[in-house]
């Protein structure tokens, strides 16, 4: 099936017809937990991709030495490594992300996302098809988390990656940076998505 | 009494799926009908608990002592992944309808990021012990039921209700859980 698709089309599907977010609904947990601001989520996206990415490589290219009933397991193993460095990574470099992302980052093990492409796309196709695929996938994900970031940033306390653009006192709508605000927010946010996908096929 | 307060403040105050976004996935995905949510719910309890209980032993007297702590993520999702395994073949043998019904959730739960977050979330409690660690994990599959039973319930009512085309599926449910997670935002300061 992947083998018809051109790169170029294995590159888009991430980012429109099969959106991680707002299509598959994959990775629900930080997309919904990290985003109060558009930082954050821009932070989240970018060390998911990464984390992808390089899943993505190291399945691809060991796929046929694990066995088959083993490979989930194995699968996790190579994510939850790669998860570790980025924790570390960013512990050591960018320690006002760390504490903001938190429990996350150790979490990006657990993203369906990850998973779900290592066992449906990288353990079937050749490196640079997964890479292809990684890439678009990453960047779906990463663009959903920023929007979704950006929105509930501007709505909930008005400024945009924290360049305020309301008076210090004016009022906002602090519903949209607590919990319940996020779960709303991406429900209207994936109206539109929808509208605009069905717009553009 | 803290141990009043931990139970409250895990099911109410901070629920793991409604305030603090831990297993969403399960949330949205296996919450179409109330009986499958309470499966899933008795499944997470178990896998939960045990979890827990080994990774927490596990920390304090193999990865502290030697100073592998920086491990932690990995043999965390270890444990949890063969904890999971290990219901789905008893799930299998004694009641093959409910094994069933969970169907693709079941392996799942080893992505389920409620039981990994909870098993580290319980490593940072105040004046941590083994005990207040499984009471912890107790708790928050508590909360984690009671969310999931509520919106599966709504859901089932939803399925009648007649929505503007653009809202079905997904958005009315996202938009179900803001409300949800809405009322729930109200018991805060509740301890």
């Amino acid at each position: 099936m992947a083998e018809q698709l051109s790169q170029k089309q294995n590159f888009l599907k991430g980012i429109i017809k099969d959106n991680p977010v707002f299509v598959m609904l994959l990775g629900m947990c930080p997309t919904l937990g990290v985003t109060s601001t558009a930082y954050n989520g821009l932070g989240m996206g970018i060390a998911t991709m990464f984390v992808l990415l390089m899943s993505n490589i190291v399945v691809s290219l060991v796929k046929s030495q694990i066995p088959g009933k083993v490979r989930i397991p194995a699968f996790i193993i190579v994510i939850a490594s790669f998860v570790t460095i980025v924790e570390m990574v960013l512990e050591a470099f960018i320690p006002f992300l760390y504490e903001q992302l938190g429990i996350f980052i150790p979490l990006i093990v657990v993203n369906c996302l990850i998973l779900g492409r290592a066992e449906a796309f990288a353990s079937k196709n050749n490196l640079i098809s997964s890479i292809v695929d990684a890439l678009g996938m990453g960047i779906g994900f990463t663009i959903a988390l920023t929007v979704l970031g950006a929105s509930r940033e501007i709505l909930g306390s008005g400024s945009l990656f924290d360049f305020k653009m309301v008076p210090e006192d004016a009022s906002t709508l602090i519903l949209f940076i607590l919990p319940p605000g996020a779960f709303i927010a991406l429900a209207y946010l994936s109206v539109v998505f929808n509208k605009v996908s069905t717009k553009i096929n | 009494m803290e141990y009043v307060v931990i139970l409250i403040a895990a099911v109410f105050v901070n629920n793991i799926v409604l305030s603090q976004f831990l297993g969403i996935c399960p949330f949205l995905g296996v919450s179409s009908k109330v009986s499958t949510s309470v499966g899933m719910s008795g499944a997470v309890l178990f896998v939960m608990t045990i979890a827990t209980l080994v990774t927490y032993l596990l920390y304090q007297f193999v990865l502290v002592p030697t100073g592998l702590d920086y491990l932690r993520t990995i043999t965390f999702i270890l444990v949890i992944a063969s904890l999971v395994q290990m219901v789905e073949i008893i799930l299998k043998k004694v009641s093959p309808a409910l094994y069933q019904a969970l169907g693709v959730f079941l392996p799942l739960i080893t992505t389920n990021c409620a039981v990994l977050g909870v098993a580290i979330l319980a490593l940072g409690l105040e004046n941590g012990s083994l005990l207040k660690a499984v009471f912890f994990a107790i708790a928050n599959s508590i909360g984690f039921a009671l969310a999931l039973i509520l919106f599966a319930s709504i859901r089932e009512q939803l399925e009648l209700a007649d929505l503007p085309e653009g809202m079905k599926g997904v958005p009315i449910n996202l938009l179900v859980a803001g409300l949800l997670s809405l009322a729930f935002l109200g018991f805060t300061g509740l301890v």
